[in-house]
């Protein structure tokens, strides 16, 4: 296998951007990325959950492609649920380690905000079981919650032990420019904010809305002429998990999380403890807490207790939501795990401004499909 | 309208019938994708609360006002399934419930309505 490279990226912001198709999203991250890069594009893979479902448009590989200008590369969409955007960068590493293309581009697009609440809540309910989860009328915030409850009752919390977590999110989110909500909120204003699926509070309940993130990545002998230093993606992996809650050996354990966890940190020859900054899939607090315990980061039980200590700071030893995570910055399903690999770019380059994690070096960032089902994880690895 | 999708779950919806492995005994709900080997048992119905929430934004054909829970059936199996006849605050976890059958999903004049299991307090100590 070859060492892959980040060679550029580009995002929009997240948010309701009524002016623009899920195409013109795309192809503007897409954009931004190639002017980095400067490199000819050999291959594009789209990451994208609900293209089909909301925005009535297949083939979103070629449709991409053909908007870019890049018309005749091999371009397919790859849906892994939330995780599509890690799944479809975990192709584009393997077409360039496997020596298939020299530089490849990935584009997490979402486009949500055509269709009402309902709708969105459907569509967002097809990464669940659909014939014994779904059809049961639960959606992947209400599913979230069950967990979220069970959660307090082994471990004995209270429901606003996961507030600190919107809260160091909407802090990191008020200085990044592409953020969708950029206003540093309170503990207080999380607890007494209404219930939105209990006991999920509003104020820990990401906003599924548009948005479209790119990254290019290239093999070893493209990236030797560019200049600044070299951020590799060093570990790459993907597992699944049973869809359905039921059918799970352990309720509070995500599976898929901790395999990808293991296998990327595994090839990257990188311990817990070297990682310096990470992004996870925290649409609520209860996701990034799983995450957090699956990915070997903190003991069974002790993620709401580590983010009341301040860990997840910027400032602390296990530092996510950079930039605002899914409840600050944004939640476009499907683009999740490509923003996730440009913001912590900005990291390991140190060009993240108010939002910089101080000398970081190795950057960990996973995105899960679905109540945990899926999990790609990445692991990136500055090199000077 | 998926007439023939919510037809091939009609021993599952109604009668809560999963299978059981005629040499370990093992049993599973739902039943396995290929269940050539498995042979079909109804389940008792009686459970008890592994987890609940409330539903929250509901998807269209779906009430926003559920309460969601995760049941622990008797056999061991825990499915996903809303309760019904009881209100949020009066759930708790290991409350013992039964399986009633009721309207799961309407989607209006022109769809399906859909009708399957859902479960309430246990009445009546058995």
């Amino acid at each position: 296998m070859r060492n892959v490279y980040i060679a550029g990226i580009g995002q929009t912001p997240v948010g309701e951007h009524w002016d623009s198709s899920l195409t013109t999203l795309a192809v503007r991250a897409l954009s931004a990325a190639r002017r980095e890069a400067e490199l000819p594009i050999q291959a594009l893979y789209v990451g994208n959950a609900l293209g089909g479902e909301v925005a009535g448009q297949a083939l979103l590989g070629t449709t991409v492609a053909t908007a870019a200008g890049l018309g005749g590369i091999e371009a397919m969409r790859v849906e892994a649920g939330g995780a599509s955007g890690g799944a479809a960068l975990r192709q584009a590493y393997l077409a360039v380690a496997g020596g298939a293309f020299d530089v490849v581009a990935v584009v997490g697009v979402e486009k949500l905000t055509d269709v009402l609440e309902g709708s969105i809540e459907a569509a967002l309910a097809l990464a669940l079981d659909s014939d014994y989860e779904a059809a049961q009328g639960l959606t992947l915030t209400a599913g979230w919650a069950l967990l979220q409850q069970r959660y307090m009752h082994v471990y004995g919390y209270a429901d606003t032990a996961f507030a600190p977590f919107p809260v160091n999110a909407h802090r990191n989110g008020s200085t990044n420019r592409a953020a969708q909500y950029r206003s540093a909120i309170s503990r207080e204003q999380v607890i007494r904010s209404p219930k939105v699926a209990a006991p999920i509070a509003l104020l820990d309940s990401s906003t599924a809305a548009d948005g479209a993130a790119a990254v290019i990545i290239a093999a070893e002998q493209v990236v030797r002429k560019l200049s600044g230093p070299r951020i590799r993606v060093a570990g790459s992996a993907l597992a699944s998990a049973p869809l359905a809650l039921g059918a799970r050996r352990d309720l509070l354990w995500l599976e898929a999380a901790e395999q990808s966890a293991q296998g990327a940190l595994k090839q990257a020859g990188v311990r817990h403890a070297d990682v310096d900054v990470l992004e996870l899939s925290d649409q609520h607090g209860i996701v990034a807490a799983l995450s957090l315990e699956a990915g070997g980061f903190v003991e069974r039980g002790m993620a709401p207790q580590a983010a009341a200590d301040n860990l997840i700071a910027r400032e602390g030893t296990l530092p996510i939501a950079t930039f605002g995570g899914c409840k600050a910055r944004g939640d476009a399903p499907g683009a999740l795990g490509v923003y996730q690999i440009v913001e912590l770019t900005q990291q390991l380059r140190g060009t993240s401004g108010a939002n910089q994690v101080a000398d970081a070096r190795v950057a960990f960032a996973q995105c899960l499909g679905g109540l945990g089902a899926t999990a790609a994880t990445h692991v990136l690895v500055r090199e000077d | 309208m998926q007439l023939a999708k919510h037809w091939r779950l009609k021993g599952s919806r109604y009668r809560l019938e999963g299978a059981r492995h005629p040499h370990t005994g093992a049993i599973c709900f739902p039943r396995p994708a290929d269940a050539a080997e498995w042979e079909a048992v109804p389940l008792s119905g009686q459970g008890v609360v592994e987890s609940f929430a409330a539903a929250g934004k509901a998807a269209d054909g779906f009430a926003d006002d559920a309460v969601m829970a995760l049941v622990r059936l008797a056999e061991g199996p825990i499915i996903t399934a809303q309760l019904t006849d009881v209100a949020l605050d009066e759930v708790k976890i290991d409350m013992p419930v039964e399986m009633v059958t009721r309207k799961l999903r309407d989607l209006g004049p022109e769809g399906l309505i859909v009708y399957g299991y859902k479960f309430r307090p246990l009445l009546v100590e058995r």
